[in-house]
């Protein structure tokens, strides 16, 4: 007879010396732990409370602009500084940690425009309503640390021109920019003059973007609501596209570069992929007035836009709705907005002369995390992220506090779109059928494209 | 920037070794049921999102079955015979021959002849029993270093008694009332409200505190507010036996009518109704997988049901006073000074005798309790309590943070605290416990019954009867005038449904038109549903 009996010996199973720590041993069997849904629902629900209660998103404003904040830039090397413009001419160099600025760039005589520094972040070029073109030094963080707060610089140089700009975007790990105002000018940083121009048609071209992933493409859009494409090595235009509402700024996606997605002034966000025009990608629609600026996380799966209707929203790249909305009393319509390098953070300026630093996730804690509460905050999302359609769940996770005019004219939208949707459903089922075709939103807001 | 994906050529630097029966068997334990079908999904966005998920599912139930294989510290008991020897032939004295000293000590009768039956109860780590005898003495043991930790005698008779959701309390049935003492005899609460109870649960995962008691009436009340979620009578008569199905936490109350009725805190009435015996049903016991029941009645006999389709699955032989499943399957039952222990040896769910042990004659056994995570069966009899050891019966590995056997103060504590916050709502019971989440699926508005539609007219018009008017001055509040405005009033909330009726009779006209259109013989084919 073969006997075996469950024998533990007490000093296998407990520590050794009392500065251990104490043993785990871990049995994944499903039989022992019963109700494991109902639990993990409880825990979804607990955490999207939690979520709710630590949701602090707004950290500070930076004040200093006597005008409306008209442009901001990023500096590649750099993650804790900012540039911006106003327009009144005053260009500014925040410090994002202390909110406080590091030095001015005066010169302007009229609203900046458009601000990008280089890719090694040492130049910063600037364009305006003055038809002039600034390039300026970027002070190294060291100098700034001796100097006072309120620095003064001179201009490396100053570029002047025949028309007023609109915008400016630098070439990704090149030595050239592109101006955006009566046509496209390519500049190189030596030369006083563009040393290529594109034009199409003769209307104002708005905004201008280079592809991150191929630096001879470029993106702008127009104020004949049109979106060009444009390639530096070939001499004409690419690929124009016609909308029927005018774009009011572009992104490209970082992590998928044939991606883009452009900020409409019809309340929406359309992405489109380069190669295939003729049909969005995904509309975003979530604004109740103009988008007017639009920037990707470097992660490329979330943008946030400033609109406006005087919030900023943050959307998901392949998603219909946003996820998360930013709205001060204080801020007014919002102008340009930008996502931190980190992915982190998110900078607005508005109308009332502030720049405004939020966090990206409003409930995150922000410092360094002992991995634990790490592990625990990875778990309560994804735990919550695994509940979000029950309905309990989903009514916490989505509320935000809208102010009444956005909630009113929100509202009012969807009763339009739903009767015009209605209207056009009863025409359809009244007529032959096949005689009336249902286009998708994706593409009906696109009149034509022409190569 | 063109991002090229290089073709990475899987080598295998290792021979691929193929998965045997076994390790594919415990990698769908760990599945936790089949995927979803994806194949009807429309959308292709969710579609792609659900399949990585199920992908990562896969790969989980893998990695956890890998660590059942490799990681587990020990393994369980067994208990093998040679040649014509028969495993229920083996006595204790035998296989305490064979074990170690640590092992062989567990084996002990405790003789207690003054205060009546005793009835026991583990804790859920196994380290601590309570004993009660019905003579009203009440014991707290550690049994891991076998220490008393605290007697004493309420002198008055105690029916049941049970541990709350750790050592530090325990709820005591006792002659009029339910009492709750802590681990140092400190009587805690007077719980009147559920009266003379004749036998206690404790659901730990709702800290809900069930009991049935002279009159048949079935009380849930929460510990840790002190609510009475729930209060029923369950119609059926005085009962004896009551049981937790670990899986789902639903309550199975055996009757004397040889009916077992299953109850959830949230309806008065009981989910299952099933005709077990031919006689009153006697002892009761669920398995931990949550589909396998037994019941023993009356009329000396034991079956073992299947609760997913309430059919009986095996019959056995037996009057049974007491009986439990183990943590591994087997079941004890015991007829007077008699436990026969039971298990599914060649693993076809054929119950089969396993074990046996008579205690001293005319020594009748109440209570058959096996200890959590150990191989030990406790037995509560008339004149004390028994240990005996029962190989392969418990689970060998534990997880810390499920139940501890070696807990330290802190760690209690802090799992206090932790269960406390995943306290589930009494909403969460149900039959069939992975419902929760799951989507339901499309029912079809019913259109309301004529009863229905009259009910809602009926209300209405009292609606409209009780709203006040205004008095209003100067001759205008004239009784006619005031009355010829209440009819209005009434007429207006009858005009929605009088002008679903009038809708309804037109339908129905216009059908009868166009029937009495067709010519005789294609009268069948006219159309009987109202065309959408």
């Amino acid at each position: 007879m073969k006997v075996k009996v469950i024998s533990r010996s007490t000093d296998e199973f407990t520590r050794e010396r009392s500065q251990d720590l104490q043993r785990v041993f871990r049995n994944f069997d499903p039989t022992l732990r019963t109700q494991e849904k109902a639990v993990e629902y409880v825990r979804a629900l607990n955490a999207a409370k939690l979520d709710k209660i630590f949701a602090r998103p707004f950290i500070g404003a930076m004040d200093g602009h006597i005008d409306a904040v008209s442009a901001m830039a990023k500096n590649p090397a750099n993650l804790k500084w900012l540039f911006s413009g106003s327009m009144d001419g005053d260009i500014r160099l925040w410090d994002l940690a202390t909110r406080q600025t590091v030095c001015q760039f005066p010169g302007h005589q009229g609203a900046v425009r458009g601000l990008t520094a280089s890719t090694d972040g040492r130049v910063l070029v600037s364009c305006g309503t003055d038809s002039t073109v600034r390039l300026w030094n970027v002070p190294l963080p060291s100098h700034t640390q001796d100097d006072s707060s309120d620095n003064d610089t001179k201009p490396l140089a100053t570029y002047v021109w025949k028309s007023a700009f609109w915008g400016v975007d630098h070439q990704e790990n090149g030595e050239l920019f592109a101006t955006a105002g009566a046509q496209v000018d390519i500049w190189n940083h030596n030369r006083s003059q563009p040393i290529n121009s594109f034009e199409w048609g003769k209307d104002t071209v708005i905004s201008v973007r280079f592809n991150p992933g191929e630096p001879n493409v470029l993106a702008t859009s127009g104020s004949d609501r049109s979106i060009t494409i444009y390639d530096l090595r070939l001499s004409s235009p690419a690929r124009k596209m016609i909308m029927m509402t005018k774009t009011n700024s572009l992104a490209w996606n970082p992590m998928e570069p044939m991606n883009f997605t452009a900020a409409n002034e019809d309340c929406n966000c359309y992405s489109y992929d380069v190669r295939k025009m003729n049909e969005a990608r995904c509309v975003h629609r979530d604004h109740v007035s103009a988008v007017m600026d639009i920037d990707y996380s470097p992660t490329g799966r979330e943008f946030v836009t400033g609109s406006y209707d005087r919030t900023v929203r943050i959307f998901q790249y392949n998603g219909g709705h946003s996820r998360e909305i930013y709205h001060t009393k204080r801020m007014q319509r919002v102008f340009c907005v930008k996502f931190s390098n980190d992915g982190s953070y998110i900078i607005s300026g508005s109308d009332d002369t502030n720049l405004r630093l939020w966090k990206a996730k409003a409930s995150e804690q922000l410092g360094v995390l002992l991995p634990r509460e790490r592990k625990n905050h990875e778990y309560l999302e994804a735990v919550k992220n695994r509940y979000k359609h029950l309905p309990e769940v989903k009514r916490i996770v989505r509320h935000r506090h809208l102010p009444k005019p956005i909630y009113k004219a929100a509202s009012l939208r969807r009763i339009m779109t739903d009767a015009q949707r209605k209207k056009d459903e009863r025409r359809r089922a009244h007529s032959a059928p096949g005689s009336i075709v249902n286009k998708p939103l994706r593409k009906r807001r696109i009149i034509k494209e022409i190569e | 920037m063109v991002v090229k994906v290089a073709k990475v050529q899987k080598t295998n630097l290792l021979p691929v070794v193929e998965q045997s029966e076994e390790e594919k068997m415990t990698v769908k334990k760990y599945l936790r049921g089949e995927a979803a079908d994806l194949g009807e999904l429309q959308d292709k966005k969710l579609k792609g999102q659900l399949a990585v998920r199920e992908d990562l599912y896969g790969k989980s139930a893998q990695a956890a079955a890998q660590a059942e294989k490799w990681l587990m510290p020990s393994e369980g008991g067994y208990l093998e015979v040679e040649g014509i020897e028969k495993t229920w032939r083996i006595k204790q004295d035998a296989i305490a021959a064979e074990v170690d000293i640590l092992s062989s000590r567990k084996q002990f009768d405790i003789v207690l002849p003054d205060f009546g039956p005793y009835t026991l109860d583990f804790s859920l780590s196994g380290r601590y029993m309570i004993a009660a005898g019905k003579k009203g003495h009440m014991a707290l043991l550690d049994m891991k270093n076998m220490d008393l930790i605290k007697e004493f005698q309420v002198r008055e008779t105690v029916r049941d008694v049970v541990f709350l959701h750790n050592q530090k309390l325990f709820a005591a049935a006792q002659k009029k009332y339910v009492y709750m003492y802590s681990d140092n005899g400190t009587e805690m609460h007077c719980l009147k409200e559920h009266g003379a109870v004749t036998k206690l649960q404790f659901l730990n995962k709702h800290f809900l505190l069930t009991s049935i008691n002279k009159f048949g009436q079935l009380h849930y009340q929460d510990i840790t507010t002190g609510e009475m979620i729930g209060n029923y009578r369950t119609g059926l008569g005085r009962t004896d036996t009551m049981e937790v199905n670990p899986y789902n936490n639903v309550i199975g109350v055996g009757h004397s009518g040889g009916t077992v009725s299953m109850w959830k805190p949230t309806s008065a009435a009981p989910l299952v109704k099933m005709l077990c015996h031919q006689g009153p049903v006697t002892a009761m016991a669920f398995h931990s997988n949550g589909h396998l029941m037994a019941t023993a009645g009356m009329e000396r006999k034991i079956k073992l049901w299947d609760l997913r389709k309430f059919e009986v699955l095996q019959t056995l032989p037996g009057s049974t006073k007491a009986m439990q499943f183990s943590q591994r399957g087997l079941l004890a039952a015991a007829t007077g000074s008699f436990v026969q222990v039971y298990g599914d040896l060649s693993g076809s769910q054929e119950y089969s005798r396993y074990m046996g042990h008579s205690i001293a004659k005319g020594y009748q056994i109440r209570k058959v309790q096996f200890r959590p995570y150990e191989d030990v069966l406790a037995i509560g009899h008339s004149k004390g309590w028994s240990s005996i050891l029962i190989p392969g019966s418990g689970e060998p590995n534990f997880d810390t943070w499920v139940a501890n056997p070696f807990e330290t103060r802190k760690q209690r504590n802090e799992k206090e605290v932790r269960s406390l916050l995943d306290k589930l709502p009494p909403e969460t019971i149900m039959l069939d416990p992975t419902k929760i989440g799951s989507v339901k699926p499309a029912t079809k508005k019913e259109m309301p019954t004529k009863q229905d539609i009259e009910a809602d007219k009926e209300a209405a018009v009292e609606g409209a009867k009780k709203t006040p008017l205004k008095k209003k001055t100067k001759g205008r509040s004239k009784p006619s005038k005031v009355t010829k405005k209440k009819q209005e009033a009434i007429m207006r909330a009858k005009k929605p449904f009088l002008e679903k009726q009038d809708e309804k009779v037109k339908k129905k006209r216009k059908r009868a038109e166009e029937e009495n259109q067709l010519p005789k013989s294609l009268q069948r084919f006219a159309r009987k549903a109202p065309a959408s």
